[in-house]
């Protein structure tokens, strides 16, 4: 290894230990992770949630100091060891050759100053310059990662900017002092998939511009291979596998990684071709679904979340509808179930009409339209045992008590949980098996259709597609048909017959999956499309 | 933003005229009687007539409603017999005791109560912010735990348990301080200071627990948040974080709505004025229901009713100014 | 007065809490315990009151000239206050009448008023709050009003108010209960109402909904439940505050009227011994100090115990 290739940082055997609360038995969240970064390189660091990724990227930057964590093993950052060196030290180093930038860009920002302010105060705090030099200085980042009219904008407090113009904000301070290495802790994760794209690119063109290193923490294997050179796996808090993006990620040598990447849902593999769909279970045409826009002028500010959607499902299909944050398609789920009422248009459900149809009416019919929720947290009552949720809507629909508990008992085993938990309260299972959960009350009335909202979108990417893998079975066993929302076009093309994409409340494309990946006839598909980062 | 000021300022709007209501219907309209509660039960049917007149209570209620309105927002005229006596905007009526307007007794006792009240906001202020920051801090550790401990005890003592300890203490026992006189602030500044310290201390005590345990809070909480962190991995000196980003961050919210404890505040007033004889609008009140001078009373209750609505609005609006995300949530 | 506080109450709905171990954490904290002693043996003392006072042999409302100095303005003879084997606490200066006496009937007073206005607050809180969070948006925005109006206004102000202009005659406890409760309910009704708002959007609701649930099987079945925590806490710190403003409103002179005695009717009258006679003063004010310190220890080793991740009075983690 030549001179001019040694690494810009050095990690041996770096262990976190976070001592229990009460004394007891203390949580390894890292266990001797090494690796190198190189000067300019790019180390992507995966795992899923609780695999200590994150942990690992806060202690490059002796951040566990002062929480009680135990940080051992050496952190070289050229000749520095960071875990060695004394507060003071570390806090000269943070910001000025090692920065960073985190998930959630609103809650990265102090909400009572000026962007500016920000930029300038780390700018200031590592160079000494005055006022005005440090705000000329920020003025000129903010510029440099593409904020437009940078002189103004930088006067603005963090929430008058958008998602995705606060992680260039934060981006910008991280350029401030010149770091050597950026280190990136999941920084598209709150971001559409179009933004994500424009910061991903970003940060590809900053590295090539001032040759800074890049150290990425995702959980998103795409994300992956689409912007670093090196890749480390990890596990429980252990390095399962490192080595370069394309040798890991097409020919894996453990057997996690294998099942890690058989488990990513691809954009460009089709499901196999199913059964022909029958005839419209489900049809709607012109439905429409404003609110009032909080804290507008003096004028009600109306906004029109749904615009005149029409389409239709059809018996025993699944329909994926795909759209960024603000598309309108879970407020078109909602109202398709009948949990919102529509503004206007008509929902026609085999063969009638209940866009209007009041509750007494409806009973009956709630039967066949049910619903499977994003978060497993909010969609169980704490308060109530796992069985008795389940039971509930049986109950609600006139079966005996004793009959629906034994029902509620079956479900969960055929949803895959231990039927003689059934008294047990939702918080003592995982969110996967919460969605099971989720699943297996929408399921209890036999309904047939089943919406979907994002059902798999705050799960892990094996536990997705284990709840994928049960949905797909009972979508046979109980001949379901299926409306499938989602963020996530490689989830979505994986379930779905056919796929609605949805952009600012409108309907702008919706056809057969493969015509609509292969070949898609909108201009904001496309973009969509072009977008998402595709494995390697 | 315009919106929002406008529907707050139309509901303070509403809600002043219900309280107006309110203090009409608790006072002129519920009583059975009125002149027999002013005069006495000796009074014979003459001399309740006259009442009667005097206060307009031979006419139909909405009448009386509607002068009563009228008195408040143009003035209205009171006749009792030959002689008529006008009583300008803002009216809310003469004393029955001594036919003072209610008015000009309240502008004579405002003085007494905002001495006491502003002395007293500013040592709770002062001592609930820097003991709550301390303590948040100190999380955990001893000086923590003397000040939450101590908190807890300030804050369960009704004012007028720790006034009166504290009068022992001072005056009685100690000899540090004489029983506290009002000396207006214009005449001696320094005995003013001097007489009022007990009574400041006496309001203060309660709230500065109240604000302790506030600030620790709110300090703590801020300390865990994510831009805290930022500020921390960008190398920010923690000096600089702990006295700009937590401070701002805790301070503007519990400053912001200190002026919701305006009601607080004349209760407090009304009993610390009470326990040292303090002649403020507190004893006033007091006094004037202990001798059922109804016009007295419904103007003080009006008045402060008023002020209060008032300070509540100007909090929220304050609030939304500071902090914008108020108005969009 | 406690309002002030109790306003914020932090009270998380997400892990359900089984009496086992809401018991097990409570009897675990030792201020909270020190609070349930302490509350029991009052609460005990103002039941057994006659028989505490038969047994010392006295009675509240005899005169004892003879056990006062006249010549020191009615101070009574001997050291503190007087007290003895024969009056265990002392005599009033000037009527000389039995201090042991008159503060266990202070106590019956101090919590027949707080519970009974205790009931005229959940009574009242509850049904608005139910009624404003579940009732549609005019109902709400109506109630909601109502609520701000109720918690903004000193409730003191208008008990006094209240208070004088009704007749003599009406039996003072139970006027002090409505007087308080009807102005202190509106706390109860803003913590029920932004409990039911914020649950009813929860998904669980909307499963519910979507299963043909009816409005009132949602409400007793998805709500209610989780309203009950907070409540419960709430109601636990309303009692001290409740006490407080009996104390207060008797210390005013509005409030319970001789004969009755209340704790904060002596201390009105104790004010100008505070030299002559300190046993006079410190019977009453510790008596209330410590009950109302009791009973909040209690509560909020009540709140913990329900919900160990809210904010306690006494700090702990974060």
């Amino acid at each position: 290894m030549s001179d001019a290739d040694a690494p810009v940082l050095s990690v041996r055997d770096l262990t976190v230990d976070f001592p229990a609360a009460d004394g007891g038995a203390a949580l390894r969240a890292v266990e001797e992770i090494s690796f190198d970064l190189a000067a300019g390189g790019a180390l992507g660091i995966v795992g899923e949630s609780g695999s200590g990724k994150s942990t690992t990227a806060l202690a490059l930057l002796g951040l566990h100091r002062r929480s009680g964590a135990r940080v051992s093993g050496r952190i070289m950052l050229g000749d520095d060891d960071v875990n060695a060196l004394d507060d003071e030290s570390v806090r000269r180093l943070r910001g000025r050759r090692i920065a960073m930038i985190f998930q959630d860009p609103l809650s990265a920002l102090d909400p009572y100053y000026r962007i500016g302010d920000q930029i300038s105060e780390v700018y200031r705090t590592h160079t000494g310059a005055g006022r005005r030099a440090a705000w000329a200085r920020a003025v000129e980042v903010l510029d440099r990662v593409g904020i437009p009219d940078a002189a103004r904008r930088a006067r603005a407090r963090p929430h008058e900017f958008s998602g995705g113009m606060r992680q260039r904000a934060l981006i910008a301070m991280a350029l401030a002092c010149e770091p050597e290495i950026l280190v990136a802790d999941e920084p598209t994760s709150a971001l559409d998939v179009t933004v994500q794209a424009q910061i991903l690119d970003l940060i590809d063109e900053l590295r090539a511009d001032t040759g800074m290193a890049l150290l990425l923490v995702t959980h998103d294997l795409g994300v992956v291979s689409r912007s670093v050179e090196r890749v480390l796996v990890m596990q429980n808090g252990r390095a399962v596998e490192e080595g370069p993006v394309s040798e890991v990620l097409r020919s894996p040598a453990e057997p996690y990684t294998r099942a890690l990447l058989a488990a990513v849902p691809r954009i460009d593999a089709p499901r196999p071709a199913r059964r022909e769909p029958g005839e419209p279970l489900l049809t709607v045409a012109g439905l429409t679904r404003e609110f009032r826009r909080p804290g507008g002028g003096l004028r009600h500010d109306v906004m029109r979340a749904v615009d005149d959607v029409s389409l239709d499902i059809r018996r025993g299909e699944t329909l994926g509808v795909v759209g960024e944050s603000g598309s309108g398609k879970t407020t078109l789920a909602r109202m398709i179930v009948r949990l919102l009422e529509p503004t206007a248009g008509s929902i026609v459900f085999a063969g009638q009409d209940i866009t209007r149809l009041p509750d007494r009416r409806l009973r009956p019919i709630r039967r066949d339209l049910q619903m499977v929720f994003q978060d497993p947290v909010s969609s169980l009552n704490p308060r109530r045992t796992v069985g008795d949720s389940i039971a509930d809507p049986l109950r609600v629909q006139g079966t005996g008590d004793r009959e629906a508990l034994r029902t509620a008992r079956e479900l969960m085993e055929r949803v895959g949980l231990d039927a003689a938990r059934h008294d047990r309260y939702p918080h003592e299972f995982s969110g996967g098996q919460r969605q099971r959960m989720g699943i297996a009350r929408a399921l209890s009335l036999r309904p047939k259709l089943l919406v979907c909202d994002e059902p798999v979108s705050a799960l892990d990417v094996s536990t997705q597609a284990q709840i994928l893998e049960l949905l797909s079975g009972l979508q046979e066993e109980y001949e379901l048909t299926i409306m499938f929302v989602s963020h996530d076009l490689a989830v979505v093309r994986q379930v779905s017959d056919r796929v609605a994409v949805m952009h600012n409340g409108e309907l702008v494309e919706l056809a057969e999956a493969g015509e609509l990946y292969d070949a898609p006839q909108h201009e904001y598909t496309r973009t969509l499309l072009a977008a998402v980062p595709v494995l390697a | 933003m315009t919106r929002y000021l406008l529907r707050r300022f139309a509901s303070t709007v509403v809600l002043l005229l219900v309280m107006v209501a309110l203090i009409y219907v608790i006072f002129y309209a519920l009583p059975s009687n009125p002149a027999v509660l002013v005069c006495g039960k000796g009074c014979g049917g003459g001399q309740l007539a006259a009442i009667d007149h005097k206060l307009g209570l031979d006419q139909p209620e909405y009448l009386q409603f509607w002068h009563f309105l009228e008195g408040i927002f143009v003035g209205r005229d009171y006749s009792s017999g030959p002689d008529v006596s006008h009583c300008a905007a803002p009216c809310l009526g003469f004393s029955f005791q001594n036919d003072q307007p209610v008015l000009s007794l309240i502008g004579q006792r405002l003085p007494v109560s905002l001495s006491l009240t502003t002395g007293a906001m500013v040592v709770w202020l002062l001592v609930g912010v820097s003991a709550g920051v301390l303590s948040a801090l100190r999380a955990g550790r001893l000086t923590d735990r003397v000040v939450t401990a101590a908190s807890v005890l300030a804050y369960g003592a009704p004012i007028f348990v720790s006034g009166m300890l504290l009068l022992m203490l001072f005056c009685g026992y100690l000899h540090w301080l004489d029983f506290p006189v009002y000396v207006p602030l214009t005449e001696n500044p320094a005995a003013w200071a001097k007489n009022l310290l007990l009574p400041w201390f006496t309001l203060a005590i309660a709230q500065a627990a109240v604000y302790t345990r506030l600030t620790r809070t709110g300090m703590l909480e801020t300390l865990s948040e994510d831009h805290i962190r930022t500020f921390r991995a960008y190398g920010v000196r923690e000096r600089r974080i702990v006295g700009r980003h937590a401070m701002r961050g805790t301070l503007t919210p519990i400053i912001t709505l200190s002026a919701y404890d305006f009601g607080y505040i004349l209760v407090g007033a009304m009993l610390t004025e009470t326990l040292f004889g303090l002649p403020g609008l507190g004893q006033l009140i007091v006094q004037s229901s202990n001798n059922v001078d109804l016009p007295v009373v419904a103007g003080l209750t009006l008045v402060a009713g008023a002020a209060i609505v008032v300070a509540n609005t100007a909090a929220d609006l304050l609030y939304a100014v500071v902090d914008r995300r108020v108005v969009l949530s | 007065m406690t309002a002030e506080l109790i306003t914020e109450v932090g009270v998380s709905t997400e892990a359900p809490t089984r009496g086992r171990q809401v018991r097990r954490r409570l009897l675990a904290d030792r201020m909270a315990m020190a609070g349930l002693v302490v509350a029991g043996v009052m609460i005990v003392a103002a039941l057994a009151a006659p028989l505490l006072i038969h047994l010392e042999g006295q009675d509240p409302t005899t005169y004892h000239p003879e056990l006062l100095d006249s010549a020191r303005g009615g101070v009574p003879r001997g050291a503190f206050g007087g007290a003895g084997g024969a009056h265990w606490l002392g005599v009033e200066p000037t009527t000389g009448r039995d201090l042991f006496a008159r503060a266990l009937g202070g106590a019956r007073i101090s919590f027949l008023v707080a519970f009974g206005t205790l009931i005229v607050q959940i009574l009242l809180g509850v049904s608005v709050g139910l009624a404003a969070g579940l009732g549609g948006k005019v109902a709400d925005a109506f109630l909601g009003r109502l609520i701000d109006l109720a918690i903004s206004f000193p409730q003191l102000i208008f008990a006094i108010a209240l208070l004088a202009i009704v007749p003599g005659t009406f039996p003072r406890p139970i006027l002090l209960m409505i007087v308080i409760g009807l102005f202190g309910w509106g706390g109860v009704a803003r913590l029920i109402r932004g409990q039911v708002l914020s649950l009813r959007t929860r998904d669980y609701v909307a499963a519910a909904r979507l299963s043909g649930a009816g409005r009132v099987r949602i409400a007793l079945r998805e709500i209610l439940p989780g309203v009950s925590a907070p409540l419960v806490t709430y109601a636990a710190l309303l009692l001290p505050s409740n006490m407080i403003s009996e104390a207060g409103l008797s210390f005013l002179g509005v409030g319970v009227r001789p004969p009755d005695s209340s704790w904060g009717q002596m201390l009105s009258t104790a004010t100008t011994w505070f030299q002559a006679d300190p046993t006079y003063v410190l019977v009453p004010g510790l008596l209330l100090l410590l009950n109302v310190l009791a009973f909040t220890l209690l509560a909020d080793g009540v709140r913990t115990a329900l919900d160990p991740k809210a904010p306690s009075l006494r700090g702990g983690r974060k």
